[in-house]
């Protein structure tokens, strides 16, 4: 060739605009790669890095990097780079993606990397049809570690760890991933390339083009297999080892398109713009205005500590408190699962925080709830509530027998007991204890509906304690419950259960020595 | 701001939220699933992401790739969840990626049960990863310090790039108080490090690998650094009645509450006990015990584990006093009485006469003021 002819060639192989122009990142040798000579990661970067040139993304791609020999992405590609632990890359392309919709994000993955450890991050990053692209290296074996097994190792192929081959008994079959992928309904396009030979890697390029193509369109999953020599570990020139990717592994993974969608899919709608950053509170709903809302806590009636306690329009019996005491109410509250146990709790706090006291309601949770019984702690106080757990109750509610054998013990001195039964267990009597005990299910029955057992056994608790105010009681319900049947019913079910109290507290104490639910002694003359 | 009644796992999400965190991915396991549940309600309607991951380990990893693009994000699990977890925490330590993860503790070791316990203390507290980093622990007793130090956790996350855990145990997490929560969200745009697949943030990488080891000492002495800092500047307990007590009560998480009652009881039978509560178990308030140990004839440290708090205490006294131990473990709470016993029996071992009443000695109560209620130490 003359002078003149070779000055009028132009040079038809450039390095891609998404490559660094040097390695810097790169401790030395920052001209070239770190990849053995024929290696197959070197040829699938170009492509990569090509695909993401001509579709003019280079500032919006992520390019998620693996663990393994292709741990060193960063040091080549000019893009936005994470690197991820090993065969986590699809749960960190997940996150990226979902957070960064406007981001290209490509996850590399080797095949010890996506087809073995991270096989669960891969299926289910799949099967969320999550719009990444994932290009998958497969050369058979575990390479940046010196030739070990990989899942898609093949039968009979030897390994520093399959030293005598792999062999289907003991190590099974070799892991087919776009066959597994196509399965299932999420994925756009699956697809198996080789680099076995200049047709072979043609294709390959098409292919990995289209995958991160699909991702800018707006489409789902996409992944590309690629089937790559690695002359190194498998100790094999570069021209045998890209012969043996061609003649021997395609025929364990044939090559393919498994799935291809990308005429059914429609591109993922924008996504709605996030609310103001004023509008969160109430959103959350711990907004201020929430307040003023339909079922919001209402303060009315609200008390002082120092103030008198008793409910709007009522007279209050022996049994209120008297002005200016301290107010520390803990009640256990045990029952069946269904019964209602964990709402009357909380309706308890719910109007004890609306008449401005102090509270705590702590459930027990888990197994136990599952197993059909249920009971949680709560306090109303005057004063700041030290420990929620009531371990000696001044109020037990014991919704059936075993829960009253289970805590009767614990009621502190003086304290009641509230037990829904026909009869009280003689056993369990003590003389120390105030008990009313009626057949709560049956009465609410009566009432209306069984299930209003917990709000009448509610109003006697609420009789006892004087406190919170009715008007707390009513507001907590509100909101609370949502169905205005249900209100009707329960406020009905409270006041049933404040009269039931006072007429049984009416036909005499059941022991001398009448003491005040907090234990405090209350001489007879004080009754009136 | 109006208060609200609302379980402690509840309170997580919303303070999250209010602190600008936009991405929830999560496994569920009791009981912490309130957590989950609450994040998948609350995400979508606040522009946020929520996903529910196929293990533990893939939402760890998720927090990874969140973190890395410049989001505020958050996880929620239990003692099992948070081992498989340390992978990923080791690596978001190590890339300096920011997250904040609820622990929400159950008995173990193994599937145990689902009961409260506090065994997670070594793995959450001295880093159950490998490698040499640090996770800053944070440990509420109430919903509203579920809200406040979630809040502080994300400004934690965000100030020293690490991970920050949420250490509760089931009964805080399931337990309803009234909360108040901050009154205005909070914004948080991308730090600048992210990666957020834009032009400005084309050159950014984050990785936890550096092959050099040289370079890999420096960034070691660099994380070191930074939690050095957090020591001096971050470690936080409330002194309840402790200044001048002879006798220290110790413990965190619902045992704190637990011991307020205990030192209230304790203080009504004339013993001059106090208590101190960790509110940072890393850094470890190390400092709030030195200073303590003037006055202090004995330390008690109560926990639901197997002495792995009494172990940083006795590392924070360096043998200045002695430190008597009290636990309940499986998901068995410590009882009032049973404590109040033992306090009491530590008292006659340890306080002799318990006569002399002069101030800071130990002994029996002196009279009551009025400013020693309270000494919150935040």
């Amino acid at each position: 060739m003359s002078n003149e002819e070779f000055s009028e060639c132009t040079v038809a192989f450039s390095k891609a605009k998404s490559f660094y122009a040097r390695y810097e990142r790169k401790d030395s040798l920052q001209h070239q790669t770190h990849y053995c000579p024929g290696c197959g990661h070197g040829i699938v970067h170009k492509m990569l890095a090509s695909a993401i040139d001509d579709l003019g993304v280079q500032d919006r791609t992520i390019l998620v990097g693996p663990v393994g020999c292709s741990v060193f992405t960063y040091c080549y590609f000019d893009v936005g780079n994470v690197q991820a632990a090993h065969g986590r890359a699809p749960a960190v392309a997940t996150a990226i993606r979902r957070s960064r919709p406007e981001a290209v994000v490509i996850s590399y993955q080797g095949d010890g990397d996506l087809a073995a450890i991270g096989s669960a991050e891969i299926l289910h990053a799949a099967n969320r049809g999550e719009r990444i692209t994932v290009i998958f290296v497969n050369n058979a074996i575990y390479s940046m570690t010196g030739g070990q097994a990989a899942p898609t190792t093949l039968l009979g192929q030897k390994t520093t760890t399959t030293p005598e081959g792999r062999c289907a008994a003991s190590e099974g079959y070799p892991l087919r991933i776009c066959e597994l992928l196509s399965t299932l309904e999420a994925p756009v396009y699956i697809e198996r390339v080789g680099l076995g030979d200049n047709r072979q890697v043609a294709q390959a390029a098409r292919a990995i083009r289209r995958a991160v193509e699909n991702q800018v369109r707006g489409l789902g999953f996409s992944l590309i297999e690629v089937l790559s020599p690695c002359p190194t570990i498998w100790k094999m020139t570069a021209v045998e080892a890209q012969h043996w990717v061609r003649d021997v592994m395609g025929k364990t993974f044939p090559l393919g398109v498994f799935c291809d969608r990308t005429k059914d899919r429609a591109p993922l709608p924008r996504p709605d713009p996030p609310p103001a950053l004023d509008e969160i509170p109430r959103i959350l709903g711990v907004a201020d205005e929430a307040a003023t809302g339909p079922h919001a806590t209402s303060n009315a009636g609200a008390i002082s500590a120092q103030g008198r306690l008793s409910a709007p329009g009522r007279g209050g019996p022996e049994l209120r408190m008297a002005a200016g005491t301290e107010i520390d109410l803990q009640v256990r509250i045990a029952g069946f699962g269904g019964q209602g146990v964990l709402l009357l709790g909380e309706v308890l706090a719910e109007a004890g925080l609306g008449a401005g006291l102090q509270v705590s309601w702590l459930p027990s949770y888990g197994p136990e709830m599952r197993s059909g019984t249920s009971n949680c702690h709560v306090r109303l106080a005057s004063h700041e509530i030290d420990s929620p757990l009531v371990a000696s109750p001044s109020v037990l509610v014991a919704m059936n027998e075993p829960s009253l054998r289970k805590f009767d013990q614990s009621v502190r001195p003086g304290g009641w007991i509230i037990y829904n039964g026909d009869e009280f267990p003689a056993d369990c009597a003590r003389p120390d204890v105030h008990v009313l005990a009626l057949p709560f299910t049956r009465l609410a029955d009566e009432l209306g509906d069984a299930r209003a057992s917990n709000m009448i056994m509610l109003g006697a608790v609420l009789e006892i304690a004087a406190a919170p105010p009715q008007a707390s009681v009513d507001a907590a319900l509100r909101r609370l419950i949502q169905r205005p049947k249900w209100i009707e019913l329960d406020e009905r079910a409270l006041a049933l259960g404040r009269k039931l109290l006072r007429e049984s507290f009416a036909e005499g104490p059941p022991a001398a020595g009448l003491r005040r639910w907090d234990g405090v002694e209350v001489s007879n003359e004080s009754r009136t | 701001m109006r208060k609200h009644l609302m379980k402690g796992n509840e309170a997580i999400v919303k303070s999250a939220i209010l602190a600008g965190c936009r991405a929830f991915y999560g496994y569920p396991i009791t009981p912490a699933s309130e957590i989950a549940e609450a994040a998948a309600e609350f995400m979508p309607k606040t522009g946020g992401v929520y996903v529910q991951a196929e293990s533990e380990v893939a939402a760890i990893n998720m927090l990874y790739g969140a973190a890395a693009a410049g989001v505020r994000a958050m996880t929620a699990s239990s003692g099992p969840g948070i081992s498989l977890m340390q992978e990923g925490i080791s690596y978001m330590a190590g890339a300096e990626l920011p997250c904040v993860i609820a622990d929400i503790t159950r008995s173990g070791p193994g599937l145990g049960n689902i009961a409260a316990e506090q065994g997670d203390y070594h793995q959450v507290v001295k880093g159950g990863g490998h490698g040499n980093y640090r996770t800053l622990v944070l440990a509420p007793h109430s919903v509203q310090e579920m809200a406040d130090l979630t809040t502080r956790a994300f400004h934690l996350a965000a100030r020293y790039r690490n991970p920050v855990v949420v250490m509760a145990d089931g009964f805080v997490g399931q337990m309803m108080e009234p909360v108040e929560f901050q009154e205005q969200a909070v914004e948080a745009p991308p730090p600048p490090w992210a990666v957020t697949g834009t032009a400005a943030t084309r050159p950014n990488l984050i990785s936890s690998l550096h092959l050099d080891c040289d370079e890999m000492e420096r960034h070691i002495r660099a994380l070191e650094e930074k939690y050095r800092r957090a020591q001096i500047h971050e470690a936080r307990a409330e002194l309840y009645h402790a200044d001048g007590a002879g006798i220290v009560l110790v413990g965190y998480g619902i045992v704190g509450r637990i011991l307020k009652a205990v030192t209230a009881e304790a203080r009504a039978a004339g013993l001059n006990a106090g208590l101190l509560r960790p509110i940072t178990l890393y850094p470890f308030p190390a400092a709030h015990f030195q200073r303590l140990a003037a006055h202090a004839r004995v330390f008690l440290v109560v926990e639901m584990s197997n002495g792995q708090l009494l172990e940083d205490v006795r590392l924070a006294l360096n043998g200045e006093r002695p430190v008597e131990f009290f636990n309940r473990m499986g998901g068995n709470v410590p009882g009032h009485e049973e404590v109040l016993r033992f306090v009491h029996e530590q008292a006659r071992r340890h306080l002799p006469g318990s006569s002399v009443s002069e101030h800071g000695s130990p002994g029996r109560l002196p009279a009551l003021t009025p400013d020693e209620e309270h000494l919150v130490d935040v």
